[in-house]
């Protein structure tokens, strides 16, 4: 059977820096990938680049026939003291697929988020809230991928597990692909089926966390001493 | 004022207050001032050249915001600048090929006798700008939260931004009769940051954008005839002083 997502040879160029390059990799249905590596080394932008919203500058990207992507960006810098309220901001996603049968409320109940908090300007929202209400806005296109770029990013603790928990919930539910960026080593042990490794110091590496998540292979991806334990349970 | 006048000069506001709502959620306060200052030479030129105003004025601004569309991507730093010196210049080169009383109403706008088709163009050219805020707004939404995320969600970021700039340089060019090169932004700016405090959502920061606009061009109008003054600067006062109360008032 022919995988969900294959990826081949991708280089892609932002300006004058090679961002990617020669990554291949390949992720099958209800897989969970995580996108590991240090700052720098291509994580964002190969996922806009799944998101189809980066160019790709060689190789390619090929999704499986019907895929629906849902995407959550990073920690947005955005201006958010506006008055756009979560619902507006839901409603006109729904609006831009002329979508008359998905409820709000459904979306808002799928990631644990009020109708109350959904009716604040997005700038009254926790960090939590609104990487929930970026979720409900990829859930509200009833994705069958959902690409996920550090959710947990500038949330508590409390609430990053809660999002961790959330995502892991939703893909057992809906039997959804995920795929995430995340500097959590701990949080991709436990949640991803299969890892891929980018640097900016050596060919990416791509299999299954107790295959990648080695202190040899840290140190080399990461460039530096890693102290990284893996605690066998 | 005749009723034509005051039927264009309320729907250039409607206009004006919508344009700016989304101008100022955008922090484009500045590019969207700096580029009313571009019709100018426009002006300038068509006078020249004996052919209409407003026809200079609206083929220097669509220049202007394309300008502005293809900076967007670059630095803010670099872009701001870049406006600042473009845009000042062009009210410095305007400048000099205007003189005397045009170059006052240019600057400060004098409503004058308007033609059956001046009336229709303004009207056709209001009800687009408005069309097009009401009918877009969602795509706009989006796009102001994350470009990228509005990209997944099917809307063509680039083409969006270009046809809000146009429509932004349009509304410009509808108000230069009234409020002149150098009060235009004003009236796209005010009565949007008036909103932006009243307001809890989006629907109410539009209504009250609208109608912040609509009310400072009746009252400023109303204040201009009665005092015998221009009516531009009375506008932007009645808009001012809008805002100023709500400074009284505790935000939303």
């Amino acid at each position: 059977m022919d995988p969900l997502l294959r990826v081949d040879r991708l280089s892609l160029r932002l300006g004058s820096a090679d961002v990617l390059r020669d990554v291949s990799f390949s992720v099958e249905t209800g897989a969970s990938l995580a996108i590991i590596g240090p700052n720098g080394a291509g994580k964002t932008v190969l996922l806009k680049a799944l998101a189809g919203v980066l160019p790709v500058s060689a190789g390619a990207i090929h999704w499986a026939g019907g895929v629906r992507i849902g995407y959550v960006p990073q920690k947005l810098d955005i201006t958010r003291d506006v008055p756009i309220t979560g619902v507006d901001f839901l409603h006109a996603r729904l609006a831009l697929t002329h979508d008359t049968t998905t409820a709000i409320a459904d979306v808002l109940a799928s990631v644990d988020l009020s109708m109350d908090a959904a009716a604040l300007p997005i700038g009254a929202l926790s960090g939590g809230q609104f990487q929930r209400l970026l979720m409900a806005f990829a859930l509200a296109g009833h994705p069958t991928v959902l690409l996920l770029d550090e959710p947990t990013a500038g949330v508590d603790e409390p609430g990053q597990a809660r999002l961790n928990e959330l995502v892991s919930r939703l893909q057992r539910e809906r039997g959804m692909t995920v795929m995430l960026v995340s500097h959590d080593l701990s949080i991709v042990y436990r949640y991803a089926t299969a890892v891929l490794c980018l640097s900016p110091y050596r060919a990416c590496a791509f299999g299954r966390p107790r295959e990648i998540l080695t202190p040899e292979l840290l140190r080399e991806i990461y460039g530096s001493p890693l102290a990284f334990h893996i605690h066998e349970h | 004022m005749n009723i034509e006048s005051l039927l264009l000069s309320s729907a250039m506001a409607i206009a004006a207050g919508l344009v700016g709502c989304f101008a100022v959620m955008r922090r484009m306060a500045l590019a969207g001032d700096a580029l009313s200052h571009v019709a100018l030479p426009g002006i300038g030129v068509a006078l020249a050249l004996r052919i209409h105003p407003a026809l200079g004025a609206a083929a220097m601004l669509f220049f202007g915001a394309l300008l502005v569309w293809s900076l967007e991507d670059r630095s803010r730093m670099a872009t701001e600048t870049l406006i600042g010196v473009v845009f000042s210049t062009a009210l410095a080169v305007g400048s000099a090929i205007t003189s005397g009383e045009e170059l006052i109403d240019a600057l400060l706008g004098r409503p004058g006798a308007l033609s059956m088709g001046e009336t229709a163009f303004g009207l056709a050219a209001a009800a687009l700008v408005v069309a097009f805020v009401v009918m877009r707004r969602n795509a706009l939404v989006v796009m102001l939260v994350s470009p990228d995320i509005a990209r997944t969600a099917g809307v063509n970021v680039r083409l969006l931004n270009f046809m809000y700039l146009q429509m932004f340089a349009l509304t410009v060019a509808l108000g230069l009769r009234y409020l002149g090169v150098l009060l235009m932004g004003s009236l796209i700016i005010i009565p949007a940051a008036t909103a932006k405090r009243l307001s809890r959502n989006l629907t109410q920061m539009l209504a009250i954008g609208a109608s912040a606009a609509l009310l400072a061009t009746l009252g400023g109008t109303a204040a201009a005839a009665w005092l015998n003054r221009d009516t531009g600067p009375l506008i932007v006062t009645a808009a001012a002083a809008g805002f100023l109360l709500t400074l009284f008032r505790k935000q939303a």
